[in-house]
């Protein structure tokens, strides 16, 4: 390795580490105990980790298939579909929060049809998952459909001269395959789910305990209380930094 | 083409992008031989400034005044970190008190003018909403501010006042997502201030209640200390403070103090 790549590494990593040590020099650690204990962060900090797991959950379920589909399936227009799933990526997420508003809303196409069951998605609980999910999946698809590109098909070829039906070689030969990839994808997915923003406030709304997620709360609570704001800073800081490190970090390494 | 070449070609683009980019942010710090007044406002004072600063440069030729509109909380909170402006106008007491506490005002400030709240509804009043408390009727998706952002604070006053806690779908962080939740169909009402709902007029009705009288909000201003143009920033105060301000504020629905 040349050395002077060493430079622009330093760099890179300073813009990453420093401004969340910035964050940490605000810190009030004396009133840090009862501004973390709050009824609004802890409602917060509830509501953001079992939405994230289910959208999590849902991001496997369907977009692990999308994945294989993507990786496998000889279709026409492959490419474009793969860029459509990388869409969500590169939008800004309130980009993504008035798509699913215009969509799903009480006078979206789809929103009128469960607006005349009775039914509402925008202010409820569901509306936070659609809009992670939204934005988390694409992690979880690339990130299998490439460690589906580049393991060895050959693999399932093989097992189908043995004989093996196509569900008995995807669960026997393509999902142990995607085991390694599956740990980084999920965290990720995980922890982009955790950080979504843009999407929920647009698409969701924010009320305690139904819709405000961590970060939501955090930028309410900073137009009015600095330090309990940069508390919750903190806690999405160190949640985020678990869920990478604890359950990622052999994953993310791609030994998993 | 080889990989480093398309590499290679990208960094030039993003270089050619960020040069032009440099450019043009340069050239619209210092426009030839203008002078301009910053001014950073509550974004409620969106339509009502931009239409003063209009007028203002009309009587003043080669004066320009640079609007930033934002929440006044993030406003306040950016003086404090040391941001540069002339002028700060805040929609409400609360921010102005945080940015003079923190030492970025120069003088006292001036109250020009006050706002209310109304009751947002889509045209012609679907759900027949006439007091607060038709809000709280079931299967009614109400939208209001944020206790921690003024017009949630000045909500939470008048709904006391009324002896009606109005149950919110969502609290939301600024007075235009509330009304954009109404215009775009997906709120039955929302607490908004009489001048939003008069600067969406075409697009909502108003529901006026009384208890909104418990909750008027002032309107402060005040210069910022270090103002790049002093004399320029307090001419503009004035001119806001005097008869055009109150017409122009007027008609967008503000009171005067």
């Amino acid at each position: 390795m040349p050395g002077v790549l060493w430079l622009p590494a330093v760099l890179a990593l300073a813009l990453i580490v420093l401004p969340v040590l910035g964050l940490l020099t605000r810190v009030d650690a004396a009133r840090l105990p009862a501004l973390l204990s709050s009824p609004a962060a802890l409602d917060a900090l509830n509501l953001s980790v079992r939405t994230s797991f289910v959208a999590t959950a849902l991001s496997l379920v369907l977009g692990g298939p999308l994945a294989v589909v993507l990786a496998r399936a000889r279709l026409r227009g492959l490419r474009v579909l793969r860029a459509v799933v990388l869409l969500p990526l590169v939008l800004p997420p309130v980009v993504g929060g008035l798509a699913l508003l215009y969509l799903l809303g009480r006078t979206g196409p789809v929103g009128g049809l469960i607006d005349l069951a009775g039914l509402r998605l925008p202010y409820t609980t569901a509306a936070v998952v659609l809009a992670q999910t939204f934005v988390a999946m694409p992690f979880l698809v690339v990130g299998l459909e490439g460690a589906l590109r580049s393991a060895d098909a050959r693999y399932e070829q093989v097992a189908a001269t043995l004989g093996a039906g196509p569900w008995l070689t995807f669960r026997r030969v393509t999902v142990p395959l995607l085991l390694p990839a599956l740990g980084s994808s999920v965290v990720l997915t995980f922890a982009r789910a955790l950080g979504e923003f843009g999407a929920t406030i647009t698409f969701a709304g924010s009320l305690q305990g139904t819709t405000r997620t961590l970060p939501l709360a955090i930028y309410t609570t900073a137009q009015s209380d600095v330090d309990a704001a940069v508390a919750m800073s903190l806690l999405l800081v160190v949640l985020a930094l678990l869920v990478i490190g604890l359950a990622g970090t052999k994953a993310v390494e791609g030994r998993g | 083409m080889g990989k480093g070449k398309i590499v290679g070609r990208g960094v030039a683009g993003l270089a050619g992008l960020a040069l032009l980019a440099g450019c043009s942010a340069a050239g619209q710090e210092q426009p030839q031989g203008e002078r301009t007044v910053t001014v950073l406002a509550a974004a409620s004072l969106t339509e009502s400034f931009d239409q003063l600063g209009q007028r203002f440069s009309a009587e003043n030729p080669g004066v320009r005044v640079q609007f930033d509109y934002a929440g006044s909380s993030t406003l306040a909170e950016q003086l404090e970190q040391g941001r540069q402006a002339d002028l700060f106008a805040s929609a409400d007491t609360k921010n102005m008190t945080k940015a003079t506490s923190a030492g970025v005002a120069a003088g006292e400030p001036q109250t020009f003018a006050t706002n209310k709240l109304t009751i947002a509804v889509p045209k012609g009043n679907p759900g027949n909403i006439r007091s607060l408390a038709d809000l709280n009727a079931p299967g009614r998706d109400v939208v209001q501010c944020a206790p921690q952002v003024p017009c949630g604070a000045a909500a939470q006053t008048a709904e006391r006042a009324a002896g009606v806690q109005v149950r919110a779908a969502s609290e939301e962080n600024d007075v235009k997502s509330v009304l954009r939740k109404v215009t775009a169909g997906e709120a039955d009402a929302g607490l908004v201030y009489v001048s939003d709902a008069k600067a969406a007029a075409g697009q909502v009705d108003s529901v006026e209640f009384p208890a909104a009288d418990t909750a008027i909000n002032d309107y402060p201003i005040v210069p910022v200390k270090g103002a790049a143009e002093p004399e320029l920033a307090a001419r503009f105060l004035e001119f806001v403070r005097g008869p055009a301000g109150a017409e122009v504020l007027g008609q967008h629905g503000f009171g005067t103090p």
